[in-house]
């Protein structure tokens, strides 16, 4: 491998470990002169953690990285600049009061007697700007331009820098078609100059647009390296979210018997810009699942149903009445409950105790005015601590000191505490211990078994094969699919998503 | 229940500490500091003069531990506190009844609270801005009420609630005293407290946990507010007059201060009205101090920040460490939080 | 611009030859600073007054704190060819260039309160009081008062490195100097402000064996001295009696608290800048007698003796 000339940076057994978590085990990366090499995975897979392994914003635990067959080791990001490797992330961190010219130079203004040589700067940033085919005033303040002149700029900036390696953060994000043409075109030219181009970005069109090799990461580890030209879609979405399509797992035999009458109907629901109009039947004691890939809407889904997001078109119904659903307090008092993806940012309240967060809904549901006793909020606590075996030392320990799991947990607690009718569970599963994950998907089983309706989240299709008894499937912030009954396999959700994707392969 | 009690003793003894520690170093400057009379129907004292001194300071810091745990700030208890003393003051020179006085002032509090709260809550103004609009703008509302002069009144009932006394204590002490129990109950015995305390600690899983988030960060600065009014109206009826350009001049600053000497967080979440009105008497106790000891008035800002100071760096986690460390192991179990 | 300076001096000269000193005739502009204190208001209102009493035409500016205005007025007055010019300033620096162009049009100007730092002869005269010598005054009355016997004084002194605080100390420290029985035992600064007189007299009282120790209160000015005797009430102490009170400044509650019998004296800062000013310009135009560089208003010294509540009811009215 050091032998290959072609090779501009190789990355070998990277490893890197959080507290409580391996963010990445022994993962190998490659990247050719000339190459555009995607870098794919769901949330929470490590992409980001490698590239900031890469580029020197974390430290490796292990593992060597050799660029252009020399061994380097960069302290920090700037350190990996000058090294020849360039990074720009989605939200463009340049300085958007400064000149266009003045930040492709900044920190290294053309001087003239110790003062920056403004026209000679301007000059320089004009001529580098057409070598991109961009003929722009660069005296311009840079925030007054579009976003994707600002990615350019930042892409000049860097490569201007660096010149070897250039990693792309989802730059596309937030891009239009054409603007992301342009800068597909942009990326197709630096590649003929020979540098190595690192793409991270979940749309697959993109992909496959631009990319010559994928490298797939799936929960830190590497799931496989593949030609684009030879990889169907469909195996791409199956390297990304299920394991061997071999392993098809059984659905449970009970799915469906179970089920009840339709308890709530949502018709033409929809909220411009997040989720286009859907209509979902939510029956008592079944399952929903939902899959699809970051990005196609599913979190949206969720905030909508849940009134965490204001629908602006439909309606919905429990038993046949119309509801209102404007917000999470209104779903409540309708027993709805509801786990967000993100712990950290939109569920644990990281400074008050386990006890606290476990009763937190249903003293909400109360009002303020009506506490809880200290004795029943022990109560409600122990007991959801006993019964969903929450790993703490002590009730009224901060909940943020807890591992993901038990957090997790918790939070199921909480909602459980308010006795729901209809659950929506955002990733339930993600970043929490193999043990706490079957214990987990119990908890969803028995709920359901109890005649609690469930629409559940997740990019575990096997999961999902296990305990939904219909599967939406989600594209473009769209519902494009529902599967029941037997079509709930692991291969048919991933048919789902793919054919969406694209009727061509 | 004795382990919340233990609790509270746990986290009010920092506080204590330092309060005895300033008032040990006064009586080592004025020996007669813990002398005591009774004279015209209530106490007479210097320790008196403090808990009466810090009445506004400790009221201003009852609803600013609140806001703060709200991760808010009120900058503008101070322009407010002279509004409301200027409209009692207005207000009982134009020879309305006390009750009716009373009402003006504090319904006026109330209404600068509801706006501070709604600029925060509703169209989500970053509270130090949100309340530096009527810090600004407040001692211009109460110039106009007083016409720019000293508005003097002789309204006996409101002197009373300056100068009086209840049990033998000054009415401010009883007034600061009985409100700030009266709050503590008040978001204790309810679910207040937590519900604040979560909001200020994650707005976004409050709100998805169904907690009514602008109805409660309204209510923060709304007490805030009524907090703010009294507090005006014990500042106007101790000089018997309204004072627009200095009644609570800087008051917001030292209200800031009382609540972090009590060891709230400005980040928001815990809190505790009873650490913040110990913060409060401790900076009275300073001030009241540095009149006593003597020293020339070009040193009264240099000592209250140097205590000050030793206080606040003495409290902070890093020293707590580095003590807990030394201390014995078995502190460190039950000496968190 | 020539012909409105010839049109100018030529009314000037025009008003001497043919008045019999006839005030009616003068129209004088007044620029003042704003309205940021009672005192100030009174200021305006007595200027009006004295203007109105001696049938000047007044016009009058308020250039709410900023010299920019004050310039814009002065300006415009000029334009409008006034007689003479009354100004308040603002700041002490910046007047050169607006001033000369008042005396290139011959329009006298007179400072009121304060001074400017411009040469002497770009305007007639100012019209201030001497904070030295009213914390004199105050002094003076302090040792006549006491008599030879020994007498403890304690002193509130204004915001700490405020022009009025140091001279109105420096004044009365003159005053005492060499006498032996009068002796300041406590200096506190009471931030000029009310609340804080109050708790800054409460602390002197306790430091001071319950007040027994003190014979005198000496307060920069008088809205300390309201807090302060207050504060010896609520001590127990008669404020006027136990604890003599004499402060500067004349506002119309000290009045109050002299019917009272609980403060002694109180030396004026007059806000009648104007009448000064007035008689200055109208002597000037009858013979052409110019005036000192520096009128200083009279520190008049008002005592129990001077029937407090008649001057009270005189002064309530001014607007302080």
């Amino acid at each position: 491998m050091q032998a290959d000339p072609d090779i501009i940076l190789a990355a070998t057994g990277i490893c890197k470990s959080f507290p409580g978590a391996r963010a990445l085990d022994t993962i190998d990366f490659t990247l050719r002169r000339g190459e555009v090499h995607a870098l794919l995975g769901e949330n929470g897979a490590g992409k980001s953690t490698l590239i900031k392994c890469l580029t020197g914003a974390y430290h490796r635990d292990e593992g060597t990285i050799l660029l252009d067959n020399s061994a380097v080791d960069p302290r920090n990001t700037l350190d990996a600049q000058n090294m020849g490797i360039g990074t720009v992330y989605q939200e463009v961190n340049l300085l958007p009061n400064l000149t266009i010219a003045e930040n492709i130079y900044l920190n290294r203004q053309p001087r003239r007697f110790g003062f920056t040589a403004t026209g000679v700067m301007n000059r320089m940033a004009a001529d580098l700007l057409s070598q991109y085919g961009l003929d722009l005033d660069v005296t311009a303040a840079l925030g007054s331009c579009s976003v994707a002149v600002q990615q350019v700029v930042a892409i000049a900036r860097a490569v201007d820098l660096s010149g070897k390696v250039l990693i792309l953060d989802e730059p596309t994000a937030s891009l239009d078609a054409q603007e992301v043409e342009m800068l597909f075109r942009i990326v197709r030219q630096l590649k003929a100059r020979g540098l190595g181009i690192v793409f991270i970005t979940h749309f697959l069109e993109q992909v496959y647009a631009v990319s010559d090799r994928i490298t797939v990461l799936r929960n830190g580890r590497l799931v496989g390296v593949r030609d684009t030209a030879a990889l169907p879609r469909k195996d791409l979405v199956a390297m990304m979210l299920g394991r061997e399509l071999e392993t098809e797992v059984e659905a449970g035999a009970k799915r469906n018997d179970a089920a009840g009458k339709v308890r709530y109907r949502f018709s033409g629901y929809g909220k411009g810009g997040k989720i286009e109009p859907f209509d979902m039947e939510v029956r008592e004691g079944e399952v929903i699942g939902i899959a699809g890939l970051l990005g196609s809407g599913r979190t949206e889904t969720a905030e909508v149903l849940f009134g965490a997001v204001r629908a602006d078109k439909g309606t919905a119904e429990i038993d046949g009445q119309a509801v209102t659903l404007n917000s999470p307090r209104a779903a409540i008092r309708h027993g709805f409950g509801f786990c967000p993806e993100d712990r950290k940012i939109d569920g644990i309240v990281g400074d008050l105790s386990v006890r606290e967060n476990i009763v937190l809904a249903l003293q909400a549901r109360r009002g303020w005015s009506r506490p809880l006793s200290r004795a029943e909020q022990d109560r409600l606590a122990d007991r959801y601590i006993k019964a969903l075996d929450i790993r703490t030392s002590d009730r009224e320990k901060p909940i943020r000191l807890l591992s993901g799991g038990n957090q997790q947990k918790a939070i199921l607690g909480r909602w459980l505490a308010t006795d729901p009718n209809f659950m929506i569970l955002d990733e339930p599963t993600r970043g929490i211990d193999v043990g706490a994950h079957a214990e987990i998907i119990r908890l969803i089983e028995e709920l359901c078994a109890k005649g609690m309706s469930l629409v559940v989240i997740s990019s575990e299709l096997e999961e999902l094969v296990v305990y939904s008894s219909r599967v939406v499937v989600l594209r473009d912030r769209r519902h494009v699919a529902e599967l029941s009954g037997d079509e709930i396999t692991t291969s048919h959700i991933v048919n789902a998503i793919a054919s969406a994707e694209s009727p061509a392969s | 229940m004795i382990r919340t009690v233990q609790q509270l003793a746990l986290r009010l003894l920092p506080q204590v500490i330092a309060l005895a520690i300033v008032l040990a170093m006064i009586a080592a400057v004025f020996p007669g500091f813990f002398s005591f009379s009774f004279q015209n129907g209530r106490l007479y004292g210097s320790i008196i003069d403090i808990l009466n001194r810090g009445a506004p300071v400790a009221l201003l810091a009852i609803g600013m531990t609140v806001v703060i745990a709200t991760k808010g700030i009120d900058l503008s208890v101070g322009a407010v506190m002279a509004i409301c003393g200027a409209v009692a003051a207005a207000s009982a020179t134009h020879g309305n009844p006390l009750v009716v006085t009373l009402a003006l002032a504090l319904a006026t509090g109330i209404v600068c609270g509801i706006w501070n709260g709604f600029l925060v809550a509703v169209l989500d103004i970053q509270p130090i801005i949100a309340t530096l609009v009527l810090m600004v703008a407040g001692r211009g509302i109460a110039q106009l009420v007083t016409e720019g002069a000293i508005l003097t009144f002789n309204d006996e009932g409101l002197i009373f609630i300056g100068g009086g006394a209840f049990g033998g204590l000054p009415m401010p002490v009883v007034i600061w005293i009985v409100f700030g129990i009266a709050i503590t109950a008040l978001v204790r015995r309810t679910a207040l407290g937590m519900l604040i305390e979560a909001i200020g600690i994650n707005r976004r899983a409050s709100t998805l946990s169904g907690i009514q988030t602008p109805v409660l960060l309204i209510a923060a600065y709304t007490l805030s507010g009524l907090c703010a009014a009294i507090a005006g109206v014990i500042a106007a009826a101790d000089i018997r007059g309204a004072d627009a350009n200095n009644a609570g001049l800087w008051l917001e600053l030292d209200a800031i201060l009382a609540v972090v000497v009590g060891g709230t967080s400005l980040l928001g979440g815990r809190f505790s009205i009873a650490a913040s009105l110990l913060g409060a008497m401790i900076i009275q106790a300073i001030n009241t101090g540095i009149l006593l000891s003597g020293f020339p008035p070009e040193f009264n800002l240099i000592i209250k920040a140097v205590i000050i100071v030793v206080i606040l760096v003495v409290q902070s986690p890093k020293i707590r460490t580095i003590s807990s460390f030394f201390a014995r192991p078995a502190r460190q179990n039950g000496g968190e939080r | 611009m020539k012909f409105v300076n010839a049109l100018a001096s030529a009314t000037v000269l025009a008003a001497c030859f043919l008045s019999p000193v006839n005030a009616a005739d003068l129209t004088v502009g007044f620029s003042q600073i704003g309205s940021e204190s009672g005192w100030r208001a009174a200021e305006t209102t007595l200027t009006k007054q004295q203007a109105e009493k001696r049938g000047i035409d007044l016009k009058f500016a308020d250039a709410q704190q900023k010299q920019e205005n004050q310039i814009k007025a002065l300006r415009s007055f000029i334009a409008q060819g006034v007689d003479a010019i009354l100004v308040a300033p603002v700041v002490a620096t910046g007047w050169d260039e607006v001033l000369q162009e008042a005396k290139d049009a011959e329009i006298p100007v007179i400072l009121l309160d304060r001074t400017v730092d411009s040469k002497d002869d770009l305007y007639m005269t100012a019209v201030t009081s001497d904070l030295v010598h009213e914390g004199n005054v105050a002094g003076k009355w302090l040792v006549d008062t006491v008599a030879g016997k020994p007498c403890n004084v304690v002193e509130l002194q204004g915001t700490t490195g405020s022009s009025p605080a140091i001279d109105r100390k420096k004044g009365f420290e003159e005053a005492l100097a060499g006498k032996d029985n009068l002796k300041i035992i406590r200096s506190q600064t009471g931030d000029f402000t009310r609340t804080k007189g109050k708790e800054v007299m409460e602390s002197f009282l306790k430091a001071e064996d319950g007040g027994k120790n003190i014979c005198a209160l000496y307060a920069h000015n008088d809205d300390m001295a309201v807090g302060a005797i207050q504060a010896i009430k609520e001590a127990g102490l008669k404020p006027g009696t136990d604890i003599l009170v004499v402060s500067i400044d004349a506002v119309p509650d000290i009045f109050q608290a002299m019917a009272a019998g609980e403060a002694n004296a109180t030396v004026e800062l007059t806000p009648n800048m104007a009448g000064p000013a007035f008689d200055a310009l109208e002597a000037f135009r009858k013979d052409g007698t110019l005036p000192k560089k520096w009128i200083q208003t009279e520190s008049k010294l008002y005592t129990q003796a001077d029937d407090p509540k008649k001057v009270y009811e005189e002064k309530k009215g001014l607007g302080y």
